[in-house]
């Protein structure tokens, strides 16, 4: 059958709207940076991106916002078990508070946990004695990471672990699987492509994370991190410079963007097929 | 047949494994989650009410609540309207290169902040594309008001549209189809009819764009300059109170922030179970 003709009105000022606004206000904006990058001069361009100093902020990026992300997959597979499966006094404000990192201000959370953490903080000034420091060192980074990102996993995986059949557990225990055989090979099967959305989104917040780091990294020089680095480089008026290092930072963020979309799309084929 | 007790022990833990695993969730959100939350509150009364009053109410802090509020004022009413177009257009009608128009429409989530000022700067800062010209006009958009008030759009652009498209595209066309067919015009259709069904995911959607254009911290920080009582948002009001070892100053502003993140939590929260009626 051919497709039946469309009757609704407004296609023309909908979708134009749509595409002159992205236009004026993403895409004209953001290829003002490849448009600059491609006036740098290669050499100059290739020495920029590869100075030791910005080496060792792309290795402490990267590191923390694993590190972090593989932290949240473990906690926020438990934290969205949890929610999902079992039943416990002020469930409700539990649920709502794994929101905070989306709505609290990143700013905010900075500065919160540079207090905790400080060596006078609720937290610093027991962990300082027994040699763990974590304000003002790459610790810090990932503690921060992880506060940003854990809601990622938890609203991917929550879902899935709520809509999961309770019938295939049954019929899993009734051919005699022990309930971590059934945890192992059928439940987390089910649930790995959402996880997997959920650690990406983390880790790709995390790559671009600045306002929660700033504080708690203290701008030492193990612990700059590629942003900051980027807005370093605008205060000395090194607009070369910085739009160097945004176009490394913006194509490795591109790429992640097209890998979750790609896994999101996965999951949802996963899903409908169960 | 199986009895109830072995059905329910085929999808559950026993009882010491279950409580061990919700006190250790519970024990990591309080450590994670909770402790922050309240750090804000406790550093922010620390010199008691009158402090945290004078902090709140002096000049400078008065002027970036002005600017943010500015800013949210501009930013959201527009954001409102490119979601409401763009998930009209995804959403009701089929045509080429629409998947990547969806794709486009989440940029700004996968740019870093500090990045999201950067092309900005890029644009209209004095070695910028359009930068000498502005000069010559006298024209300042960065490192003033229009630079803030841009990147907090670029930012905040998603959200409604976020919401507003997986909902839609759920409704299907029928019942928009069925009103223009008994005769009402594009406008009625679009108001008595697709309104009053995405209300709910709408409202979510401007509530956490609002939440995030207050909030908005890198792209505004690399666009406004920092000048005091001019072009600082709260974000930014924090972060100098903060580094100038104002820790009371920071934490009572910082806290204004807060209640509106709890108040995003819980309207959120309210708004999903209108979602699920």
């Amino acid at each position: 059958m051919k497709t039946k003709r469309n009757i609704l009105p407004g296609f023309g000022i909908s979708t134009g709207f749509t595409m002159t606004y992205m236009s004026l206000v993403v895409l004209i904006p953001l290829s003002a940076v490849f448009l600059k990058a491609a006036s740098v001069d290669w050499s100059q361009f290739w020495t920029t991106i590869t100075a030791p100093r910005l080496m060792a902020s792309y290795r402490l990026t990267l590191g923390t916002s694993f590190i972090s992300a593989c932290l949240n997959a473990m906690f926020g597979l438990l934290v969205a078990w949890v929610l999902a499966r079992y039943e416990f006094p002020l469930k409700r404000i539990v649920d709502a508070l794994v929101d905070l990192p989306f709505a609290l201000p990143t700013a905010v959370a900075g500065i919160a946990l540079t207090a905790i953490y400080s060596q006078n903080g609720w937290f610093g000034r027991y962990l300082e004695p027994i040699g763990i420091k974590v304000a003002f060192t790459p610790l810090g980074i990932v503690v921060a990471l992880m506060f940003v990102g854990l809601p990622f996993v938890v609203r991917n995986v929550q879902p899935v672990l709520e809509d999961l059949d309770k019938e295939i557990e049954e019929a899993a225990r009734s051919l005699g699987a022990t309930r971590w055989q059934t945890f192992r090979l059928v439940i987390v099967p089910t649930i790995l492509p959402a996880l997997l959305t959920g650690f990406a989104l983390a880790f790709a917040r995390g790559l671009g994370e600045y306002g929660s780091v700033v504080f708690i990294s203290g701008n030492l020089p193990n612990t700059q991190i590629t942003s900051l680095l980027i807005n370093t480089k605008l205060e000395q008026y090194d607009s070369a410079g910085a739009t160097a290092i945004a176009v490394v930072m913006l194509v490795i963020s591109f790429a992640l963007l097209l890998g979750i979309n790609l896994l999101q799309a996965r999951t949802r084929r996963f899903q409908e097929a169960v | 047949m199986e009895s109830s007790q072995q059905r329910a022990r085929a999808h559950s833990e026993n009882p010491i494994v279950r409580y061990l695993l919700i006190g250790s969730a519970l024990l990591f959100l309080a450590f994670f989650l909770v402790t922050p939350l309240l750090t804000v509150f406790i550093e922010a009364f620390d010199k008691g009410w009158d402090a945290y009053r004078a902090a709140i109410v002096e000049p400078d802090a008065l002027s970036s609540i002005y600017l943010s509020l500015m800013a949210v004022a501009i930013a959201v009413p527009v954001n409102t309207l490119f979601g409401v177009a763009a998930a009209w257009s995804i959403t009701k009608f089929d045509f080429i290169g629409k998947n990547i128009l969806v794709t486009l429409v989440d940029i700004p989530f996968a740019v870093s902040p500090i990045i999201s000022g950067l092309i900005f700067v890029l644009m209209f800062g004095a070695q910028g594309w359009i930068g000498p010209w502005l000069a010559e006009h006298d024209i300042r958009i960065i490192f003033a008001v229009p630079g803030i008030i841009l990147a907090t759009m670029f930012v905040t652009v998603p959200f409604v549209a976020r919401e507003l498209i997986p909902h839609m595209q759920a409704q299907g066309r029928e019942e928009e189809e069925a009103a223009l067919v008994l005769g009402a015009t594009g406008l009625q259709t679009f108001f008595r009819v697709t309104l009053p069904n995405i209300r709910w995911s709408l409202m979510y959607g401007i509530i956490l764009c609002t939440a995030r254009a207050m909030g908005e911290f890198g792209a505004v920080a690399v666009v406004s300059g920092h000048i005091r009582g001019q072009t600082n948002t709260i974000p930014l009001h924090v972060e100098i109170l903060y580094n100038e070892y104002n820790f009371v100053g920071a934490f009572a502003v910082a806290s204004l922030l807060t209640l509106m993140a709890i108040v995003t939590l819980a309207l959120k929260k309210i708004v999903e179970w209108k979602i699920s009626e």
